[in-house]
C-alpha cells in the first residue's frame, strides 16, 4: 500500500489543474494516475484553436493548452504515473490501479479527486436501421484518426448531431479535401457553440439541417449512403420527407456522457441530469474526501471553465486534507422552469467563499432573466440577451447571502423569458 | 449600406455583433461585442475577413505520424484551401517542439505555420 495525501484519477486538464492547486495550497504528497500514454486528456486530439482565451488571454490549440499545464507539473514534485488505469476507489479512499510495469497498485489517500472526463455516446445509444458496415464512427474517433494517426477515414461525409466535435470535424474533413455534405440535427437548434457554426459550417457552405435525423444506413461492407428525414415536434420522422444521401462516412456527434463507472461502483449517486456525482461548493461528493471536477462532473464546452472548476476542487481537497474544510448544515440547489440542472447541488451554509452556480438551459431564450429564489423570495437576478442549451451559464451567490439562508433551504434557479 | 449582423468568433463566447456603415461605406459603429477583440474582429470581418488555420504536418523519422500545426496569426479567409495544399506538401523532422516554424511566410501572407505539440 502506497500512502499519498492526494490521489488524482485522470490526467486531463481537470486532473492537472486540481493537482497543481492542491500543491499550491501546501499539500505534500500528490500523485496523478492517467491511463493513456501521456497527460493532456482529450485536448491532445483537439488541434483547433480556441482554448485558453479566458485563462491565459491567448488563443491556444488543445495540445498547447495542455502543454502549459504539463510544464507547470514538471516544475513541481507531484508524482505522475501514465499508462495506469484506475480500477476502483473504495471506502476509506483506497485507490486500486494497474499498469504493465508495476502490476497491481494500491494507494491509501487522505483525499481523492475524480477527473476521468467523458466519452462520446456510441451508435448503440441511437436507433438507426441498417447493417454494421464500416464507415460509421463517432466524430471524436474520426478526430483521433485524422489528427493523431494522420489517416483520413472517408471522403464523402454526413454528420449526425451538431455538437462541437461534429462541427469541428466538418471543417477538419473539408480542409483535408473531403466533401462534407451536411450536418443533421434532431433538435430545432444546434447543440454546438455559435462560433463553431459560423467558422466550421458557414465558412465552407456546409448546410446545417435542423429537425432532421438519419433513419437508415445503406451498404454491406462499406457505407454507401444514408436516408435522412425531417422530424416533427415529438422528434418522430415525418413520412414522405425521406431523402437518400450517398456517402461513405457517417460521423456521430450526439452527445457526451461523463465517464462515471468508477464513481458508480464506489456507491456514489449520480445526478439524473448531469450523470455526474452530486457535489458541494468545493466539489466534494457525498463521500468524505472524494472530490470530482471537469467533464466527469458535468460536460463542459470550455476547457477554461474545466480549469476553473478543477482549481476549486483542488483547493477543496487541500482544505480537507488540512482539516480546514467547512462541513455541516447545507442548502440545496435546484433548476426549474427551463434550467436543467445546477452544479454544485449543495452548499455548506457556513462556507468561506462566494459560490458560482453553473447551469444549462433546456431551450433557446432571448432577452431573458435568470432568477434565483429561496422560499419565494428573490435573491438575485441577471439579464441575458441570449441563453442556449449549448452554452454553460452561471450566477454568483455571495457568501453573506448563503449564510443567511436556513438549513436545508432549497435555492431555485429559473429562467423568465 | 445595410447593417451587418455578425457572430464574433474571436473566442468561444460568440457575442452577437452589429456593424453599421456611414454614407461612404466605412464602418460607423460596432455594437454587441463584450471586449476589444470583438471590435477588431468585426472591423476585419467586414473589410478583409481572416481565419486561423489548424491542421497537421507529416513527421519524418519520429514515432509520431503527424504533428499539429497552426498559423501563428490569422490568414485571409479566401486563402485557406491554398494554404492547406501548401501545408500538405510539407513535412518536418523529429524531434519537434511547440513553436517550431514548419513553413515560413506561407504564400507571402507574412504568417508562419508553427507546430503546436511535441513529437519525438
Ligand atoms: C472534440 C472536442 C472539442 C472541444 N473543443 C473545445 C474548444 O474549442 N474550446 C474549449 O475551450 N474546449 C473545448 N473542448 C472541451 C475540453 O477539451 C474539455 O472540456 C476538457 O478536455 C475536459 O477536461 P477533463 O480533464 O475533464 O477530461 P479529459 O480531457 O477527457 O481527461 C480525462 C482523463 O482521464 C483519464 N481517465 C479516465 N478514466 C480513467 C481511469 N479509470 N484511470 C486513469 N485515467 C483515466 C482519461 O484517459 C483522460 O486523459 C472540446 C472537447 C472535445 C471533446
Ligand atoms: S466580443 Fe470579446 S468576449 Fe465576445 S466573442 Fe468576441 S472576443 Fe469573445
Amino acid at each position: 500500500m502506497l500512502n499519498y495525501d492526494l490521489v488524482v484519477v485522470g490526467g486531463g486538464p481537470a486532473g492537472m489543474a486540481a493537482a497543481l492547486k492542491a500543491k499550491e495550497n501546501g499539500i505534500d504528497s500528490i500523485i496523478v494516475l492517467e491511463r493513456a500514454e501521456t497527460l493532456g486528456g482529450i485536448l491532445e486530439q483537439c488541434i483547433h484553436t480556441g482554448f485558453g482565451l479566458h485563462y491565459f488571454g491567448e488563443e491556444l490549440s488543445g495540445p498547447e493548452y495542455a502543454g502549459r499545464f504539463m510544464k507547470m507539473l514538471e516544475g513541481t514534485d507531484i508524482d505522475v504515473k501514465v499508462d495506469t488505469m484506475v480500477l476502483d476507489v473504495a471506502d476509506g479512499n483506497v485507490v486500486t490501479a494497474v499498469n504493465k510495469k508495476d502490476g497491481l497498485l494500491k494507494f491509501q489517500a487522505k483525499a481523492v479527486v475524480l477527473a476521468m472526463g467523458c466519452r462520446e455516446r456510441p451508435r448503440g445509444a441511437l436507433s438507426i436501421a441498417g447493417s454494421r458496415c464500416s464507415g460509421i464512427m463517432t466524430a471524436g474517433t474520426a478526430q483521433k484518426y485524422v489528427n493523431i494517426d494522420g489517416y483520413m477515414p472517408g471522403h464523402e461525409v454526413v454528420i449526425l448531431g451538431s455538437g462541437d466535435i461534429g462541427l469541428i470535424m466538418a471543417r477538419r474533413m473539408t480542409l483535408e479535401g473531403a466533401k462534407v455534405k451536411m450536418v443533421c440535427e434532431l433538435m430545432p437548434y444546434s447543440g454546438g457553440l455559435t462560433r463553431n457554426i459560423v467558422q466550421c459550417l458557414d465558412d465552407f457552405g456546409i448546410p446545417l439541417k435542423l429537425s432532421t435525423t438519419v433513419i437508415a444506413t445503406h451498404g454491406k461492407d462499406r457505407l454507401e449512403g444514408v436516408t435522412i428525414a425531417k422530424v416533427d415536434d415529438k422528434l418522430q420522422p415525418i413520412e414522405g420527407t425521406e431523402e437518400y444521401v450517398p456517402c461513405d462516412t457517417l460521423m456521430l456527434s450526439v452527445g457526451l456522457i461523463p465517464e462515471n463507472e468508477l464513481s458508480k461502483n464506489s456507491g456514489l449517486d449520480l445526478d439524473r441530469i448531469t450523470n455526474g456525482p452530486q457535489v458541494d461548493e468545493y466539489r466534494e461528493t457525498e463521500h468524505a474526501g472524494v472530490f470530482a471536477c471537469g467533464n466527469v462532473l458535468q460536460v463542459h464546452d470550455l476547457v477554461d471553465y474545466v480549469t476553473e472548476e478543477s482549481q476549486i476542487a483542488g483547493l477543496g481537497a487541500a482544505k480537507f486534507i488540512k482539516g480546514e474544510k467547512v462541513t455541516g448544515e447545507c442548502v440545496y440547489t435546484q433548476g426549474i422552469n427551463g434550467v436543467r440542472y445546477i452544479v454544485p447541488q449543495r452548499i455548506n451554509r457556513e462556507t468561506d467563499t462566494d459560490v458560482k452556480l453553473y447551469f444549462r438551459v433546456g431551450a433557446v431564450f432571448n432577452n431573458a432573466r435568470i432568477i434565483v429564489e429561496c422560499d419565494g423570495k428573490e435573491i438575485l437576478s441577471k439579464k441575458k440577451v441570449k441563453l442556449c442549451p449549448g452554452e454553460m451559464e452561471y450566477v454568483t451567490l455571495k457568501q453573506s447571502v448563503i449564510s443567511e439562508l436556513p438549513a436545508d433551504a432549497v435555492i431555485n434557479v429559473r429562467v423568465e423569458a | 449600406m445595410e447593417n451587418r449582423e455578425l457572430v464574433c468568433v474571436a473566442c468561444p463566447l460568440g457575442c452577437p455583433i452589429t456593424v453599421t456603415f456611414d454614407a461612404d461605406g466605412n464602418v460607423a459603429t460596432v455594437t454587441g461585442n463584450t471586449c476589444k477583440r470583438g471590435d477588431a474582429y468585426a472591423r476585419t470581418e467586414v473589410t478583409n475577413p481572416t481565419r486561423m488555420i489548424t491542421t497537421t504536418v507529416r513527421v519524418e523519422g519520429g514515432s509520431a505520424y503527424v504533428v499539429p500545426v497552426k498559423s501563428a496569426n490569422p490568414i485571409p479567409k479566401g486563402m485557406m484551401m491554398e494554404c492547406m495544399a501548401e501545408i500538405n506538401k510539407a513535412s518536418i523532422k523529429a524531434p519537434v517542439n511547440i513553436g517550431d516554424v514548419v513553413i515560413e511566410n506561407i504564400l507571402g501572407t507574412g504568417v508562419d505555420i508553427v507546430a503546436t505539440n511535441y513529437a519525438e
